[in-house]
């Protein structure tokens, strides 16, 4: 690409997914959405300029969409786009995959579109939200031309390009970049303005588009059913529109340089004109290998870079055209894997290009070149130069490696090519790097993106930021890579040789090498609670070493100390970021200090004078506050400490602590695990200490009701109840009080945070009843500054995990203190603090979790409940806990059926052979493991001592009865009860999952669905579901939610045999619990749906559980329970929650979701709000009656001698025997 | 005979001297056309308060940004919201609406208690087509390490701050609790008041004993609240002279004690308690009772009424001030002394 700079381009600083949205949404009328990561910025865009009424090339706003899955997103767009109107979607991965099949209709039709794609790995052995190409690499066959940018400019530009394109050739486009790198990135790019767009997108081929759209005016027939005689040959009758397609491209990109100077072709080649080794690269890498390609043909090497544009149809001319006829070897290097493939698919296409043309008549080259192919980048994986250059020295060799990887170390089929760890890219003259550690919360990131947008908008310096997160929704760390210098970057991998290193956090100092890319006399910038004068003592040997051997500029500031002044909370970023300018010389600092005002004054403008003031405030006063610091000798006694205890198991020592640290990137392949499969309970070890206060408990005024167990997010806070021997070497001061019960006698209870556990959220005080009598804002538990607790509490914690776990049977489950004194086997979870879901999880966790298996829909409770390194999901003191899985978003419930159909199958088989054994078994016990109802606890735990006693007769089963011996003792466990939890959010249960949740539903079967209802699309950052109420605000609703919140309570109880519960622990934690217990005991589909509050609601998340109940106060989420088991004339509807007391509207005024309509869109939020109310009036009404109704007939009509064939009921319908209505 | 109720507020014209003070019925458009068909003479809004702008300000956009930039899934959570309308635009927009049904005054209200960038709402509001404004000095004085005088001074400061930035008239309404009221009263006429409201009423904080919280809570006034009105619009009548408008407010629920108010003084007697509590129509039948009030009483005008009974002008002028307290005293003792006589 030549960059010609013309003066009156303008330029912005943008991610790749707004480049690419901004073009698409302007050349489109109907645009269908569905949010998934990473492509969700693109939807997320063009939800909020419609709602913003922004118009499109044509002067209409677009109707922009929201479905219900990317399969609807698809056939909604097919509709449009036969309807004649111009349409777009935007999606990633498994989204992409779901469309497959409407794109094939499209294709086949010839009808032009684009569809937007950020590149995502496909979930294999796990999911991964990071990018590569093999989703885009599943949809070749579907018949899309399909077209790769590989920067965020090109993003902008092949956007364009592709809506032009596909409009003169009538072939459907699949434009994609690469997930985060390039839709993530945020780099300065020229835009193309609607001249450009005008000129591309030629009027005569939208009207003869139009013209094709289906009407009654000039009614055809499309989409018919052929046969044998004649499918096949129209399917060949579609050739010649691909065959135009390549040169379509290229004229539309040939116009496009006319416009705007910049040349793209359909493949590009950069490096030496008499190369003899060429990679062949698509997408964010070829930067990386051109830069390599520059330092090594500066260094005399014949080496070069093809870089692929359009992929299909493959460009076979002109990739001949522009490969030097020297080239000898060729690595073509794909970004995705397809396993059993002689190779992967740019690698095959350029083999087959090659061969097909030196077999013509005018051969390119004077021999076949040698082809090697390489596999690179998958899930984001870093490419680097350091990678490339041995790329090159693999083609040089005699016998290079003909399939390789690069990147990762391959130790197991030695596959991987070696990384050059000396190999440094010189980095242009005038350029600045720069590389911050903050924590999400702090607004590090925040302030990076403006850096980027001052410097590359307000200079003539080009900027580049990219950003890195860990898998942590609370107290996470981030990593801000940016890039300044004179001309355009095209870097697309992360900051190695830092100019400038700032560290946001001080604690991060110790668990993160924040050093190890500092160049040779970086300036280093740490928030430091010590000045300059103390800093030195407080650091590790370790850093105190970097920072002398590297000759560091180290400054520190207190900028915790400033934002408090302030009043700017935690938030540090206009604090931090004018030290920034002051120290890395990228702007000159007075200069930056009215920039940086500017920008906080076009950011928060238009949101209050106030928020103005106080990043004024914090400006001005952030550089007073800078000191300078003395490097001192090296003498620290501070060492980094082991990130895993020594008796932690050998997975989590070898495998599971290196990826803790940072250091995933070093682990050979022999090191995972072969199909995906991880040990349970290894949260346990990653002790995050993110908290700044913590809760701590006065035993003294204790009444011992189990709340703060009970609503704690993160198991952080526990309830043991214990006989006093029990403690009898326990640390000094180890607090503990009678235990008030009329089962368990002559007990204490202790009530113990795990203080590296704790997220600090403050659930557990909010809902603590108990106050001091002398002073009644001391409650029993009290958040106190971590600080001044931790060493002892640290103490008391490993002391209080050793005391035995009271017997399961002795305390009533369905009391909070009988429900929280069994073991939590879901812990430390990275949710979000004061997290709405996770309560319920470990609540059930504690109830079964000895004998559950989960199927987890994809979302919010698939990344806290199992996103390496660690696992919540944990095992009790036996080794039983919750095993887990996670298959798709869409599939969930059926994913859980079929785990029940296979318990089943397995409970089936185990019982068939016990009766089967009897002569073995024994008939005392045979009788015994078949009847046992296992209704009970103690029941269960009978059952697993017969189950033992069983195992013990098999293994020593000889003879004849030794084969069916072998099948039972594989079977025995599902002789214990086991229950199957189906798990999942809204967006699951409501829209993408709702065709499989109604089939599970409707089938009778034994499962159990828990819906974490957020009311919206949590995961992927809040946007709309079905779930979502009327009147709120979130993305995809930016202008308010207009239609009401679907009942799905309702849709399910229609079914008649299905027990139904909508439950809030904040409001009633009882009938919660009561809930569970029914779910589990019912034996047929139990749908629990759970209210959970959420960061996506704009509340205090401390008040959590406040706000539940202030939700089940105004009847907007009223309580009830289903119960099909209902005997006879019984009322299977109980009405949970009281006559609402208070209004909708003083609910929903605390929660920002529907507050900021009312700012928004002032007359709208009066009209939603009243509609508002009419529907809780409504459903409130309906289910008193519905409280009041009596049930005459159970779910299935039992046929019973003693009665009548046929029975009325109160409504007067009689049901003959077949319970069928007479 | 015809009465004349007109009367001059803050040198508006009014049809009577009954003025709808500030209440959540003043600040709605449909409520605020019900008080004026009622007979209102003019709307004060309820106040606009510092803490409500900046509270609203800082907490939205805490929530908006709240786990922002933490994790690559959900940069956000919230829609790109570029704008809000916060509390003071609200406000303003309240007010248009509500100056564009109006015929009578619309008096816009401003609560703040540091001179800060709140100011510039009083500009808004006059911007905004409001035709006075009501700066409502409302603030409890918690800090032990500030002086009576240093609160005065910045009060003064507050009130000199709002007049240099608005043109149109200017209400203070002052708190009962100065040590010295005649004398802040005179120094915010003046520092630029054109008048005083007297006086507002605090939330006063109370105990939930199930959840042993504080709870806010505003009881109705009560007639016995106008007498401290009364008392000082009588003190200050005279004190202020004939140019400084006063009005009175706690308490007036019935013509009489719109009589009284006026008697002592008071330019015009502001009814909140007993709208709230009867509705908008008991503005009529106050006036009703007003206008039969000054007919048998023979009573031409309001202005004829006005301050007959103010400090100066009763035969007792110390009845109005301390001495008050003691002859109270005497006079419940007074019995006694009669049947020992």
């Amino acid at each position: 690409m030549t960059l010609a700079r013309k003066t009156d381009q303008h330029h912005e600083c943008l991610d790749g997914n707004e480049a690419a949205a901004r073009v698409a949404y302007a050349l489109s009328e109907v645009i269908s959405i569905y949010p998934i990561t990473p492509a969700s910025t693109m939807a997320e865009n063009a939800d909020d300029w419609a709602a913003a009424s922004k118009p499109n090339l044509w002067g209409k706003v677009p109707e922009v969409i929201e479905m219900q899955s990317e399969a609807g997103a698809a056939g909604a767009l097919h509709g449009a786009l036969q309807k004649g109107a111009l349409g777009t979607t935007f999606t990633a991965s498994q989204g992409l995959l779901l469309m497959i099949p409407n794109m094939f209709k499209i294709a086949g039709e010839l009808t032009p579109t684009v569809i937007h794609v950020a590149a995502r790995t496909i979930a294999t052995h796990a999911l991964s939200i990071f990018g590569d190409h093999s989703d885009v690499m599943h949809a070749r066959s579907t018949g899309w031309a399909m077209l790769a940018a590989g920067s965020v400019q090109e993003a902008h530009d092949f956007s364009l390009v592709a809506h032009a394109a596909t409009l003169r050739a009538r072939v459907p486009f699949l434009h994609f970049f690469d997930g985060f790198r390039t839709s993530s990135e945020v780099n300065k790019i020229a835009l193309l303005d609607d001249d450009d767009l005008r000129a591309l997108v030629r009027d005569d081929d939208v009207l003869a588009f139009r013209a094709r759209g289906l009407t009654p005016d000039a009614p055809v027939v499309r989409g018919t059913a052929q046969n044998p005689d004649s499918f096949f040959q129209a399917r060949e009758a579609c050739n010649s529109f691909y065959l135009a397609v390549p040169g379509i491209v290229g004229q539309v990109m040939d116009e496009l340089a006319e416009r705007t100077g910049r040349r793209y072709g359909l493949v590009d080649y950069h490096g030496a004109a008499d190369a003899d080794r060429v990679v062949v690269v698509m997408g964010s890498a070829a930067g990386a290998v051109e830069e390599t390609v520059d330092t090594l043909v500066a260094a005399g090497e014949r080496v070069g870079v093809l870089k692929v544009r359009l992929f299909q149809p493959f460009p076979v001319d002109e990739l001949m055209a522009a490969l030097p006829s020297t080239v000898r070897a060729i690595a073509v290097l794909d970004r995705t894997k397809e396993p059993g493939a002689v190779g992967e698919p740019l690698y095959l296409e350029v083999v087959a290009a090659l061969t097909e043309r030196m077999d013509s008549d005018n051969p390119p080259f004077a021999s076949m070149p040698r082809v090697i192919g390489g596999r690179y980048g998958l899930s984001s994986k870093e490419f680097t130069p350091a990678m490339t250059g041995p790329i090159f020295a693999e083609l040089a060799a005699v016998r290079p490696k003909r399939h390789f990887t690069v990147g990762i170390h391959d130790d197991v089929t030695h596959l991987s090519l070696p990384i050059d760890t000396e190999f440094h890219q010189a980095r242009p003259a005038g350029e600045v790097q720069a590389l911050f550690y903050g924590l999400g919360a702090d607004g590090t990131v925040g302030a990076n993106k403006a850096s980027v947008k001052i410097i590359g908008e307000g200079t003539d310096l080009f900027a580049q930021g990219y950003f890195v997160y860990d898998s942590k929704k609370s107290g996470s760390m981030t990593v801000s890579h940016l890039r300044f210098g004179p001309r355009p970057i095209l870097s697309a991998y992360l900051v190695d040789q830092a100019d400038f290193v700032a560290c946001h956090q001080f604690g991060l100092l110790e668990r993160t090498k924040v050093l190890e890319h500092a160049k040779h006399g970086a300036t280093f910038l740490l928030n430091s609670p010590y000045g300059p004068d103390e800093v030195w003592e407080h650091l590790s040997q370790d850093v105190q070493q970097q920072l002398v051997d590297k000759a560091i500029d180290f400054w520190v500031i207190d900028a915790f100390a400033v934002a408090e002044e302030v009043g700017m909370g935690n938030r540090i970023n206009t604090i931090m970021q004018p030290c920034f300018f002051q120290l890395a010389g990228v702007l000159p600092p007075e200069d930056a200090i009215a920039r940086i005002k500017s920008f906080v004054q076009k950011t928060y403008g238009k949101r209050g004078q106030s928020v103005i003031d106080r990043n004024f405030a914090a400006i001005d006063r952030s550089l007073e506050r800078l000191g300078r610091v003395t490097l001192g000798p090296v003498v620290s006694d501070r060492s980094i400490t082991s990130i895993v205890p020594d008796d932690a198991p050998d997975f989590i020592r070898r495998v599971t602590s290196v990826l803790m640290s940072g250091d995933g990137d070093l682990l050979p392949v022999s090191a995972f695990p072969v199909d995906g499969t991880f040990p349970t309970g290894t949260t346990k070890y990653e002790k995050r200490a993110v908290a700044l206060q913590i809760p701590i408990w006065d035993a003294a005024i204790c009444i011992d009701c189990g709340k703060c167990a009970m609503v704690c997010p993160h198991a952080a806070i526990r309830m043991k109840v214990f006989p006093a021997a029990a403690i009898a070497g326990a640390p000094a001061g180890f607090p503990s009080k009678d235990f008030k019960s009329r089962e368990v006698v002559d007990h204490r209870l202790t009530i113990q945070v795990a203080p590296d556990d704790c997220t600090g959220c403050g659930v557990c005080v909010d809902v603590c009843p108990a106050k001091s009598k002398t002073e009644v804002r001391h409650k029993s538990i009290n958040m106190e500054p971590v600080a001044a607790h931790r060493d002892v509490e640290r103490l008391r914690w490993d002391f209080f995990t050793s005391i035995p776990p009271l017997d399961r049977g002795l305390l009533p489950h369905d009391t909070i203190k009988g429900s929280q004194v069994l073991d939590p086997l879901f812990e430390f979870s990275g949710a979000c603090g004061g997290c709405g879901e996770t309560p319920y999880l470990k609540l059930v966790s504690q109830l079964f979790g000895d004998r559950m298996i989960v199927a987890n829909a994809t979302g919010c409770s698939s990344i806290y409940g199992a996103n390496l390194p660690t696992t919540p999901w944990t095992v009790n003191a036996d080794g039983r806990g919750p095993a887990w899985n996670n298959s798709l978003f869409e599939d969930n419930a059926e994913f859980g059926l079929g785990m029940r159909l296979g318990l089943d199958a397995q409970t089936d088989q185990a019982r068939r052979l016990v009766e089967r054994l009897a002569p073995v078994v024994g008939e005392g016990l045979v009788r015994e493991l078949l009847d046992s109802d296992q209704e009970t606890e103690a029941e269960i735990t009978l059952q697993r001592d017969r189950v033992r006693r069983l195992r013990n007769i098999l293994e020593k089963v000889n003879g004849d009865a030794r084969v069916d011996a072998r099948h039972l003792l594989a079977l025995a466990n599902d002789l214990v009860r086991q229950g199957i939890w189906i798990v999942g959010g809204d967006g699951w249960a409501y829209d993408i999952g709702f065709g499989g949740l109604d089939q599970v539903l409707s089938s009778g079967r034994n499962v159990n669905i828990l819906v974490l209802d957020t009311e919206v699309y949590s995961n992927t950052g809040g946007q709309a579901s079905k779930a979502t109420p009327r009147a709120a605000v979130a993305k995809f609703a930016a202008a308010g939610k207009a239609t009401r919140k679907k009942d799905l309570g309702a849709v399910a109880r229609a079914y008649g045999d299905v027990y139904v519960a909508q439950i809030s622990m904040g409001a009633n934690d009882v009938q919660t619990t009561k809930a569970f217990l029914e779910a589990d005991a019912w034996p047929g589909p139990s749908l629990v749906i759970a209210y959970s509050t959420c960061i996506a609601h704009g509340i205090d998340m401390s008040k959590s559980m406040s706000h539940q109940k202030d939700a089940v106060k105004s009847g907007y989420w009223p309580l009830y329970r289903f119960q099909p088991s209902e005997i006879e004339e019984g009322q299977p509807f109980k009405l949970d929650s009281h006559t609402p007391s208070i209004p909708v509207s003083e609910f929903v005024a605390t929660e920002t979701r529907f507050a900021i309509l009312a700012r928004t869109h002032p007359e709208r939020a009066v009209e939603l709000a009243a509609l508002a109310q009419a529907d809780v009036d409504e459903r409130w009404r309906y289910y008193e009656q519905l409280a009041a109704m009596h049930r005459s007939v159970p779910h299935v009509h039992q046929p019973d001698p003693d009665v009548q064939p046929e029975v009325e009921n109160d409504a007067g319908y009689r049901y003959d025997d077949k319970g069928d209505l007479a | 005979m015809t009465v004349d109720l007109r009367t001059r507020y803050l040198g508006l014209e009014l049809r009577s001297p009954i003025v709808a003070s500030s209440s959540p019925l003043t600040g709605e458009p449909a409520s605020a056309r019900l008080l004026e068909q009622a007979g209102a003479a003019a709307i004060v809004l309820p106040s606009l308060f510092e803490e409500e702008i900046v509270f609203e300000e800082i907490q939205i956009n805490r929530s908006l940004e709240a786990g922002s930039d933490s994790f690559a899934e959900a940069l956000d959570y919230f829609p790109n919201i570029e704008s809000f309308a916060g509390a003071g635009d609200r406000y303003l927009a309240r007010l248009r609406r509500i100056k564009a049904q109006a015929a009578v005054p619309v008096i816009a209200s401003l609560n703040a208690t540091t001179a800060g960038g709140w100011v510039r709402y009083a500009k808004l509001m006059q911007d905004a087509g409001a035709d006075a404004l009501e700066l409502n000095l409302y603030h409890v004085a918690a800090d032990p390490a500030r002086a009576a005088a240093d609160i005065e001074a910045a009060d003064l400061a507050l009130i000199a701050a709002v007049r240099a930035s608005v043109s149109i008239p200017l209400a203070v309404k002052l708190s009962p609790y100065y040590s010295s009221l005649a004398n802040v009263a005179r120094h915010a006429i003046e520092a630029g008041a054109d008048g005083l409201v007297l006086f507002n009423r605090f939330y006063q904080p109370d105990l939930d004993l199930d959840t042993l919280d504080v709870v806010a809570r505003l009881d109705l006034s009560q007639p016995a609240d106008l007498r401290l009105p009364l008392r000082w619009i009588a003190i200050l009548r005279p004190e202020l002279g004939p140019d400084a408008s006063l009005a009175a407010t706690s308490g007036i629920g019935s013509a009489t004690d719109v009589v009284k108010a006026l008697m002592v003084g008071a330019d015009v007697a502001m009814m909140t308690s007993a709208i709230l509590r009867n509705g908008p129509d008991k503005i009529r039948t106050v006036e009703a009772g007003l206008r039969a009030w000054m007919g048998e009483h023979e009573y031409e005008s309001v202005s004829q009424l006005r301050g007959s009974a103010s400090s100066t002008s009763v035969e007792d002028a110390t009845a109005f001030e301390r001495a008050n307290y003691m002859r109270t005293l005497r006079s419940w003792s007074a019995p006694r002394d009669l049947t020992t006589a």
